[in-house]
């Protein structure tokens, strides 16, 4: 009885840590909307960001449901506060310049591709079925992102200059993906989720390959930010919270 | 140095067995960015199995003012159309 409502509180944590890097990262990316340098960029970057949206309410959606305290992903997305959020750090980064935000994306798709394939065999099959949709958007996402961070890092002298501070940047945040703790451990050792560090090698060999070909060279520190799984987060995301949640806080329960 | 990016005509084929149709136009700075972008802007409503771009300055055009000269004579010769049969009802819809 213990084991099994320990592995429930374990697999909210989990589904949290999906569907709320999922929720920041769509709502960051649909921080460009009417903003993106070109309108063609700016309706594939609102693409992006609704797919994301669109995954979080699956993920968040089934963590209410594991849950079973009444809420449901909107409640879980409009209603909690920064501690409670269990995204990575690195999509709670700010959008900076257009190369900031593709290599942000270009970082985590290469690290959610391979994760939501390894989904597909989860245990569970709400999992499963969840990864194998969310799997079809996210592998256009990588194409998608791949792609532009090649041309813009092998580009000109100033989009190669910014694709590679960009990285110098975002590379921090990046080993936080593949770390597992007591709770990720516990998920993959009931078969219902990939383990973080599992995806690794997948990662490693993905981003050597587009980023050789893009001519950018990854810092040589080692130095990685940690906690936004565990509901650390840097100051960033509470500002990003203030501006998605205010018209909850403010009218709850407000419909259209 | 042009800074815009050439400008490319979009067709989409919207299902198995149908033509591809043009939808519009977009810029890109290659033909397979466009065929990306295009996924973008003009397949968002499940519209399209297939895409076509074509670079705009490959399309040569008849000339409005032209239009005279080019369609009205054929307007003077109805026996261009073959209106003068009567089809059998088991034909269907031609």
């Amino acid at each position: 009885m213990s084991v099994a409502l320990d592995l429930d509180v374990a697999l909210f944590e989990g589904l949290c840590r999906l569907g709320d890097s999922t929720l920041v990262l769509g709502h960051r990316v649909s921080e460009w909307c009417g903003h993106a340098p070109v309108l063609e960029e700016d309706i594939a970057l609102a693409n992006v960001a609704l797919d994301l949206i669109g995954q979080t309410q699956m993920w968040l959606g089934l963590a209410a449901e594991v849950e079973g305290k009444g809420r449901d992903a909107d409640a879980l997305a409009f209603r909690r506060d920064v501690w409670d959020f269990r995204n990575l750090l690195l999509v709670e980064r700010p959008n900076g310049d257009f190369g900031q935000t593709l290599m942000r994306q270009f970082l985590f798709d290469a690290w959610h591709q391979p994760m939501l394939k390894a989904l597909e065999g989860s245990g569970d099959p709400r999992i499963a079925a969840i990864a194998a949709k969310a799997g079809r958007e996210v592998a256009y996402h990588l194409e998608r992102s791949a792609d532009l961070v090649i041309r813009l890092g092998d580009g000109t002298p100033e989009s190669h200059a910014r694709m590679q501070s960009a990285l110098d940047r975002l590379w921090p945040y990046t080993g936080e993906m593949m770390m597992s703790d007591d709770t990720d451990r516990a998920l993959a050792d009931a078969g219902i989720m990939a383990a973080p560090d599992s995806i690794r090698p997948q990662w490693n060999a993905l981003v050597a390959e587009v980023l050789s070909e893009a001519t950018l060279k990854a810092p040589d520190h080692s130095f990685m930010h940690k906690g936004g799984k565990q509901g650390t987060h840097s100051e960033h995301l509470g500002h990003m919270l203030a501006t998605m949640q205010w018209l909850q806080r403010a009218y709850p329960d407000a419909t259209w | 140095m042009s800074t815009e990016w050439p400008l490319w005509e979009i067709f989409i084929r919207g299902q198995h067995g149908l033509n591809h149709r043009h939808v519009g136009s977009l810029h890109a700075p290659d033909a397979e960015m466009a065929v990306k972008h295009a996924r973008d802007v003009y397949t968002r409503r499940n519209e399209g199995v297939s895409i076509w771009v074509v670079p705009s300055n490959a399309i040569t055009a008849s000339s409005p003012s032209d239009k005279g000269p080019l369609f009205e004579p054929s307007n003077a010769k109805v026996y261009r159309h073959p209106t003068f049969f009567d089809i059998p009802d088991e034909v269907g819809k031609m």
